[in-house]
């Protein structure tokens, strides 16, 4: 290959990028306005309702007051890492998506280690908020994003087990090759929510702590804290961490997708169910899932921050441990597990 | 020149200058932060070298966990650096001796080093390409020739975690800690008392007795007709 051939690569590759990142973005506006919506419907109330038909254009009117606002730095900060640390979170939030297929094939690049991928850089983002908290230069932040960082690290450990109960189902780390094995006559029955359910519970739950959803949106808890991390951030950075926080939420939805709902599969093997394109069916499961977390924001009270320790560190991680070894041991006992010529 | 050696020379310059800076930079957070700057570019070179599982867990492990205990403990530290910087003078000597020795060893060791020559006349069996990915790869050398070292490994270090927990675990007494199970155990009778203080006096004064103490709806009546 020449290397004029490989920059055509590199190219074609900078423009699935760019198209991935402004339908996502648009999604996730309308994502955005579904949340106000679902929150205001179970208040009673009418929720965005003025701009555009039925406040449809809300988010976009959002996102010009926060671009045209004036951005303050505080005068003791540290400027350079002020302005990184939003930056660094929202560029890793959209990394993730390099690696997620939306339908057979339809991805970026189709890593063999890709939900490794997706840990990773999800793991990194607790350096957005570490950044963002020690720049800030005020008490109050840092001691918010020490709080955040804290939580996020926590809730990795199970996610972590999770993924692992669903890998050994899988025999595989290649995002596609999971959906895949979803893949059977018994259509929503084969998937792995029913026969995972207890790691199902566990990842929803621990993907709200992770994205710092409610009712564990400790980092920026309105009613004791200000904003936590990013109390000294306006305008257009706070803008990106809001958008960073959206865009990791729609990842956990993805992912969830791709573990435990099929991806791109219809829910039946037969016609005219599979009539229906895989990028359909994919984006209206991720949408379900995100309806869960939107319900359950609307629904339960905010945790205290010892019980979210504590749920973390001594339910999940025992529990998630444990599933990792049972689920272990039935595949290989049943003969179930891959590779073992089942 | 490839568009894989312009990223390995991006990845590795990238390293290097960011490797320089953990030394350089005069605050301690900033070193910290590009110490991460060159795990992850480091990561970028497994990538190239066809290792991406060992490119991901040196992210999740060093740059999720390890680093951000740097950082925690960095930050909480509050180094004076302005008291650290005044003996440089006096330990210049030793220093720079231990510098110079090293880097004499390693011209040394790089100028004699030859790949011995029958070794280089040899050609590469061509055999079958390698069908299995790297993380199985892995993990098929790992759990099967080397299981013994690999338990071995995780003993040490569940030894050292257990360490770490007796060295820090002190059972003081008169803490008020938070029993969950007790929390969501209690019942609104033994939570719940009514009393009714005398005006000007309060609970203390009449000799009442606290709230949950007293079965509720029992003394009121009593305290109002004292009153």
């Amino acid at each position: 290959m020449t290397f004029w051939e490989a920059s055509l690569d590199v190219a074609l590759i900078a423009l699935a990028s760019l198209t991935v990142m402004s339908v996502l973005m648009i999604y996730i506006a309308y994502i955005l306005y579904a949340d106000r919506k679902i929150w205001a419907a179970v208040q009673l109330r009418r929720g965005p309702n003025v701009v555009g038909p039925w406040g449809l254009l809300q988010s976009f009117a959002d996102l010009l007051k926060f671009v045209l606002k004036e951005p303050v730095i505080p005068a003791s900060a540290n400027k350079g890492l002020f302005l990184l640390a939003p930056l660094v979170l929202v560029f890793l939030a959209l990394t993730a998506w390099a690696v997620i297929p939306v339908d057979a094939g339809w991805v970026i690049a189709d890593l063999n280690v890709g939900i490794l991928f997706i840990f990773a850089v999800s793991s990194l983002q607790v350096y957005g908020v570490i950044m963002a908290g020690w720049a800030s230069n005020s008490k109050y932040a840092f001691l918010g994003a020490l709080r955040s960082a804290a939580q996020m690290i926590s809730y990795e450990v199970s996610i972590g087990f999770v993924i692992i109960t669903v890998l050994l189902c899988v025999g595989s780390l290649n995002l596609t090759a999971i959906v895949e094995s979803q893949n059977s006559e018994w259509g929503i029955f084969g998937w792995y929510w029913l026969w995972l359910f207890p790691m199902f519970v566990i990842f929803l739950i621990s993907a709200l702590a992770e994205t710092n959803r409610p009712p564990f949106d400790l980092p920026e808890a309105e009613s004791e804290l200000v904003a936590g991390f990013m109390v000294e951030y306006s305008s257009t950075p706070y803008l990106l961490f809001m958008l960073g926080e959206y865009v990791a939420i729609m990842t956990m939805c993805a992912l969830m997708t791709i573990m435990f709902f099929g991806g791109w599969l219809p829910p039946f093997p037969i016609a005219p169910f599979t009539w229906v394109p895989g990028i359909v069916w994919f984006v209206l499961k991720m949408s379900l899932v995100f309806f869960l977390f939107a319900m359950v924001k609307a629904f339960v009270p905010r945790y205290r921050y010892d019980q979210l320790m504590r749920l973390g560190w001594k339910v999940f991680l025992p529990l998630s441990l444990a599933a990792v070894v049972i689920v272990a041991f039935v595949l290989k006992l049943t003969g179930l597990a891959p590779g073992m010529g089942a | 020149m490839s568009v894989t050696a312009a990223f390995f020379y991006l990845f590795a310059g990238i390293t290097v200058a960011s490797a320089v800076l953990v030394i350089a930079s005069r605050n301690p957070v900033h070193s910290v932060l590009f110490l991460i700057l060159a795990f992850v570019n480091a990561a970028g070179l497994f990538v190239l070298l066809g290792a991406e599982f060992l490119a991901m867990i040196l992210v999740v492990v060093y740059v999720g966990a390890v680093a951000v205990l740097f950082l925690f403990v960095i930050m909480l530290l509050d180094v004076d650096f302005a008291s650290l910087k005044q003996g440089v003078l006096q330990y210049l000597p030793i220093g720079g001796t231990v510098g110079v020795i090293f880097l004499v060893e390693l011209v040394l060791v790089v100028s004699t080093y030859a790949v011995d020559p029958a070794l280089l006349a040899t050609q590469p069996m061509p055999g079958e390409p390698l069908l299995m990915t790297n993380t199985a790869a892995l993990g098929s050398v790992l759990y099967t020739r080397y299981v013994y070292f690999f338990q071995l490994a995780g003993l040490v270090l569940l030894v050292a975690m257990i360490g770490a927990i007796v060295l820090t675990l002190r059972d003081r007494v008169g803490v008020k800690r938070q029993d969950a199970v007790r929390q969501a155990l209690r019942t609104k009778e033994e939570a719940i008392g009514m009393t009714r203080p005398p005006i000007g006096k309060g609970l203390g004064a009449s000799g009442a007795t606290p709230p949950g103490a007293t079965p509720a709806g029992a003394s009121p009546s009593r305290t109002r007709e004292d009153a």
